[in-house]
């Protein structure tokens, strides 16, 4: 009997801790970061936590001047354990918003189970199509691009400088179709073939020797993360870098570059932001990233930064009631912070208005990797395709 | 589509078939005699890639580093066999399967941790860069051809280990019946981490031969474990013969596929539904090709004799 009833007080004080838990809680604001943490594209994932950390760090741990606790994610790139992990933070952790985010198919399986609950998701790269048109949502912001800008700005470029026969390779996935899509778009000259691949495939050899027999002008891909890697080394080991000019987005940037080194000279990328960019708070992010990480970081940071900081900023609009949804989202649109990409300004389907660069690998300093450096603006406060589509009136 | 690019192809299936198959023959030997579901096996491939590039730069010197690398991996393997796996044998393969994906775990954040996370950067030796000249127009890249060349040359000398010596008599004999192999004196541990060491350097060959041309980066492994798995499925498990033949049929379907399923399939579809079809059903063709043999030869294309 005794020990039934020691039994008994043991779980009622257990019962009556994780009671009082939620009550301190209060006062603090959790933020669930998912990206890819572990496996081949875990180098992004670091990119955009340390990113995190730094933005952090910068408002000295208080997101919106209130104590805060980020929780990161692991989706292993898979959309099934990407969505298991937010519903795990939602409600176990009961996080107050939500982040992050690498892939569009992870992305378009996790923002409808955010949103459903009244949390507001703020994507820090996927740009999934529909997000930006039809399915657009009061509660999902962006602080990158839809998928399809980046490829509209080097589509324009390769149509500026009648570049012919162009054939083009992507992985079969979402944001693959949304590139080629966007290329297309601006780029009106004539396309030999595209070429989807298996998400996630090593050897490109077998593509690489279709490719040489259709002897095209020039090549244009998108290979995010390893698949970049592998694809941009393949690409060099088969001599083909003399012979096809490659043109590509998302492909070569500075979680690539390290592992490419000099098979990456030369190449020709489009982009909302480099390290160099002559903004202000992109200066000091770069110069503490440098600092506290030892490397150069990459969009997926910068990206990520700027989520942060625009939390920060939505929820010093609301002074801290971070239950104050539609405040939140009034604020947010304003984006009302010192953005990496300089002036930040939404367009109604919640997705940036932004410049588009294009940026080249050149030399780095003697004896180091070469660096992403902005050649020319190619578009200027472009607008994606989609926002017609998105219903939302503000 | 000419003839000299078909053959190109069928090079690239080959080559693809090769590296799979070192990956799949010590998978094979360590199911089909230790009754050992390795899931981790894809980390000693990357622990193979890894300790090579170390030992590349380390010794300045290509072909002492890969010979580094593999006594690495082969000392890896043992260690794993002698630490981990030796208490699993017995268990049933649901907990084989939870134990060596802790494994796979373990593996990738050691590996990041020690690397970083950043992928490696290999260069080949210049006597390895160019190509050779098959037909003319139709190049191959010359460490390709030497993959194939390893490759193909492992397997010989594997045939010849497994079918003319002694270990290979036991080796059979294990994969046959075990408790048989141990009642007659065998001393049947000391054979077991001999064979989990030589599979592991087998992985580690194929992980470091992979090194130039793909990512080595962590979590490299499983990327490539998959499609081992559907080898040894068609293939057979615990034959060797069967990993071989499995492997390059695998290799050339699957890189066939990619090449040339779209195309065809434009000369009956719609130039949208081939479009739509072809790389889809391309990435699908190898498990098609599994589950073909599944209902055919329950057993795979070539079943190790006895149980």
């Amino acid at each position: 009997m005794l020990r039934k009833s020691t039994r008994i007080l043991v779980a009622g004080a257990i019962g009556a801790m994780f009671a009082a838990g939620p009550a301190i809680a209060q006062q603090k604001l959790k933020i669930g970061f998912i990206t890819t943490l572990s496996g081949p594209q875990g180098v992004i994932g670091k990119h955009m936590k340390d990113s995190v950390e730094i933005a952090l760090d910068q408002l000295g741990r208080k997101v919106g001047g209130l104590e805060t606790e980020v929780i990161y994610g692991d989706d292993q790139a898979k959309p099934e354990v990407g969505l298991q992990v937010a519903e795990e933070m939602m409600k176990k952790n009961n996080v107050d918003i939500m982040s992050g985010i690498i892939w569009s198919n992870v992305m378009l399986a996790v923002v409808p189970a955010v949103t459903a609950t009244g949390r507001i998701m703020v994507g820090a790269n996927a740009g999934a199509s529909p997000l930006a048109g039809s399915q657009c949502n009061e509660l999902y912001f962006s602080t990158s691009w839809n998928n399809d800008e980046s490829p509209e700005a080097m589509g324009k470029f390769m149509q500026e400088q009648n570049i012919n026969d162009v054939y083009v390779l992507a992985p079969n996935y979402q944001a693959g179709k949304d590139m080629v899509t966007g290329f297309k778009r601006y780029y009106k000259g004539r396309i030999v073939d595209e070429v989807y691949t298996r998400f996630g495939q090593t050897d490109y050899q077998a593509e690489l020797s279709q490719m040489r027999a259709k002897n095209p002008k020039a090549v244009f891909v998108f290979y995010p993360g390893g698949m970049g890697i592998q694809f941009l080394k393949q690409y060099s080991e088969a001599g083909l870098r003399g012979q096809f000019p490659l043109y590509s987005v998302f492909t070569v940037d500075e979680t690539t570059i390290p592992a490419i080194k000099h098979a990456a000279l030369g190449q020709w990328e489009a982009r909302f932001w480099s390290q160099d960019i002559k903004v202000p708070a992109s200066q000091k992010y770069v110069a503490d990233m440098k600092k506290k990480f030892g490397y150069i970081p990459s969009f997926y940071g910068a990206q990520s930064y700027d989520a942060i900081m625009l939390i920060d900023s939505a929820v010093r609009a609301v002074k801290g009631n971070v239950k104050d949804t539609k405040g939140m989202v009034a604020a947010m649109r304003k984006a009302n912070f010192n953005s990496v990409r300089g002036k930040f300004t939404y367009n109604v389907n919640h997705h940036p208005i932004e410049n588009f660069y294009l940026l080249r690998a050149v030399a780095g300093p003697v004896g180091q990797d070469p660096v992403m450096e902005i050649q020319r603006t190619i578009f200027e406060n472009h607008k994606d395709s989609y926002y017609q589509d998105c219903k939302m009136k503000w | 589509m000419n003839l000299a690019l078909v053959f190109e192809q069928l090079l690239n299936g080959v080559q693809f078939g090769v590296m799979l198959f070192l990956m799949a023959a010590g998978l094979t030997l360590v199911f089909g005699i230790m009754n050992l579901v390795n899931l981790a096996h894809g980390s000693l491939y990357m622990v193979g890639a890894y300790l090579a590039v170390s030992a590349i730069q380390w010794t300045g010197n290509y072909l002492l580093g890969v010979l580094l690398g593999l006594a690495g991996t082969l000392l890896v393997g043992m260690l794993v066999e002698v630490v981990a796996l030796r208490t699993l044998y017995e268990r049933d393969h649901l907990d084989q399967v939870l134990a060596t994906f802790g494994l796979i775990l373990f593996f990738n954040e050691l590996v990041a941790m020690i690397w970083g996370r950043t992928a490696l950067y290999t260069e080949l030796p210049s006597w390895l860069e160019g190509h050779i000249e098959i037909f003319s127009g139709s190049r191959y890249p010359l460490y390709r051809a030497l993959v194939i060349a390893v490759g193909l040359g492992v397997a010989l000398g594997l045939w010849y280990v497994v079918t003319r010596t002694r270990l290979g008599m036991l080796i059979r004999a294990g994969a046959s019946n075990r408790t048989m192999v141990a009642a007659l004196g065998v001393n049947i541990r000391l054979l077991y981490t001999v064979v989990f060491g030589f599979g592991a350097a087998l992985a580690g060959l194929a992980g470091l031969m992979s090194g130039p041309i793909y990512a080595v980066q962590p979590g490299m492994g499983e990327l490539i474990l998959i499609q081992v798995f559907v080898v040894i499925v068609i293939g057979g498990i615990g034959s060797i013969r069967g990993a071989f033949v499995g492997a390059l049929v695998v290799g050339i379907v699957d890189t066939l596929g990619r090449a040339f399923l779209k195309p065809l399939l434009g000369t009956v579809l719609s130039p949208t539904a081939a479009e739509a079809a072809g790389p889809a059903l391309a990435s699908m063709l190898i498990y098609l090709l599994m589950a073909v043999v599944l209902a055919l030869r329950p057993e795979g294309l070539f079943p190790s004799r006895g149980t």
